[in-house]
């Protein structure tokens, strides 16, 4: 097969154009976070009633921790009502959360679905037993601290 | 006593034998009956440059990769012509039967490492690292000569064992987001992931183009960044987890028409 220079230069202009939106669900390079030592918590009926921390949570943050990718990154898999492109579908939009649910019920949802549904594919981001083969970087860690579980919460309580 | 033991030994064995017969002959479970291929989930851009043979940039690997097929390497003396002349036509097919078992080495091999067994055995040249460029020319090369083939592999006999892994590590949740294959590509294609269109995860497109990374891509790679999307360690491209997960994947592609090269974001 022999292809005259023009038409390699065109393809080599696809190359150089191609570049798409690098969208991976997780950054490669995230700085390890999360707590190594969870704060213990108990859970009543299908919800958390007490806060993980004693500092209350601020929205601000929360919001901040639920567009961040190397955080929360609820909106790869959740529409949100915030101005923002690409938000995906994969969970139930978190819009009018707060109708819904009590916060101690969104705090055992952040914390661990599986305790309500084991075949969830919401992640668990306050745990760290029973996973396998997690990347190095994040072994024994969980996915969020305690106190951005608690500002994520202050921020979902006000979508209503 | 003794007879009797040995009595009682050869009717385990034979059972065994039998349940190990029956398991074998169950036909695997398909999750997706009618699989769709990737480009059902590719934008009409992206499809563009596939679909153009001029223009789709992988044809730069599949020259590359020709011209690697009639090279001469290591101290035999030989290219892979040498033995296998034109490519063209003793390609053909390849790349829809692979990963296959090999019964000397009794394990399944990819179209990757069986380029680096010739390279090794018969040629007396280096193995190419997976997914390297080198590598990716001479398998898109030879994929092409597969175009349109329906994919299928044979997972019968021996091959059963190392299909049985590959659905394991398939169904297997992994990773800090406690996810498995199927969870984005049997529940969830069809919705998004952010802006990724979630497909079935078919690899009948493979070596494909990736707009991302600029370059061609083996399926390995693409694995390696599926776990890692889901916070997991990946085992290393060209590993026995990795190999038998292709030759699964293969099967569930199996009736798709060989595709390579595609073009995917
Ligand atoms: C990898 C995908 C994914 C990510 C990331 C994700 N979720 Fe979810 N979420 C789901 C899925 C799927 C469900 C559906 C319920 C289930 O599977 O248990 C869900 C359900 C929920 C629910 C229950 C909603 C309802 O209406 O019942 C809440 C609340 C929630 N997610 C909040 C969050 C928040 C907050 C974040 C970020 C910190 C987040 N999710 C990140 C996939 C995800
Ligand atoms: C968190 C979601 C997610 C999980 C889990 C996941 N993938 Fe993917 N996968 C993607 C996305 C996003 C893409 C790119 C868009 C597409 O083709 O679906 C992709 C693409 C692929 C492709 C390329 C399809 C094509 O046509 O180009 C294959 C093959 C694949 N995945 C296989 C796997 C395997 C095997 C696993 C398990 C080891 C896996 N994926 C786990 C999200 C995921």
């Amino acid at each position: 097969m022999r292809f005259p220079f023009e038409q390699r230069a065109l393809r080599q202009a696809v190359l150089a154009f191609g570049l798409a939106l690098p969208l991976g669900l997780v950054p490669g390079e995230a700085p390890a976070r999360g707590d190594t030592q969870p704060v213990p918590f108990r859970v009543v009926e299908d919800a958390i009633p007490e806060p993980l921390t004693n500092q209350p949570g601020d929205a601000e943050r929360g919001r901040a921790v639920a567009l961040d990718r190397s955080r929360g990154n609820c909106i790869t898999c959740h529409e949100m009502p915030v101005q923002a492109d690409f938000q995906g579908n994969l969970g139930p939009p978190l819009d009018g959360l707060a109708q819904r649910y009590t916060v101690g019920e969104l705090r055992l949802r952040v914390v661990d679905s599986k305790r309500i549904n084991p075949e969830s594919n919401m992640p668990s981001f306050y745990r760290i037993e029973g996973l396998y083969n997690v990347r190095r970087d994040w072994v024994g860690r969980t996915m969020l601290t305690a106190q951005e579980v608690e500002d994520l919460l202050a921020y979902l309580m006000t979508l209503r | 006593m003794k007879i009797g033991m040995v009595l009682a030994g050869l009717a385990a064995a034979s059972l065994t034998a039998v349940v190990a017969f029956a398991q074998g002959e169950r036909p695997p479970n398909r999750p997706i009956p009618d699989p769709q291929s990737g480009r059902h989930f590719a934008t009409p851009d992206t499809l563009a440059i596939q679909d153009d043979d001029f223009l789709n940039p992988a044809f730069l690997w599949v020259e590359e990769g020709e011209q690697a097929w009639n090279r001469v390497e290591g101290t035999a003396g030989q290219s892979c012509a040498s033995c296998h002349n034109d490519a063209t036509e003793s390609m053909r097919g390849v790349r829809a039967r692979m990963p296959a078992y090999h019964p000397r080495l009794q394990r399944v091999v990819t179209l990757e490492q069986q380029v680096n067994i010739c390279r090794t055995e018969r040629m007396g040249a280096p193995p190419l690292p997976i997914d390297s460029r080198p590598l990716n020319a001479i398998t898109t090369y030879i994929a092409l000569q597969s175009r349109g083939m329906p994919v299928n592999v044979d997972i019968s006999g021996p091959a059963r064992r190392f299909f049985d892994e590959g659905e394991r590590f398939y169904n297997t949740r992994r990773g800090q987001l406690d996810m498995r294959c199927a969870t984005c590509h049997e529940e969830n294609y069809g919705r998004y992931l952010r802006a990724d269109l979630l497909s079935q995860g078919m690899s009948n497109g493979f070596p494909t183009y990736r707009l991302k990374e600029q370059r061609v891509i083996s399926l390995q790679f693409r694995l390696m960044g599926c776990v890692q999307d889901v916070r997991g360690e990946p085992p290393a491209m060209g590993s026995e987890a990795f190999t038998n997960l292709e030759f699964y994947l293969a099967w569930r592609a199996q009736g798709l028409p060989v595709e390579s090269p595609s073009v995917r974001r």
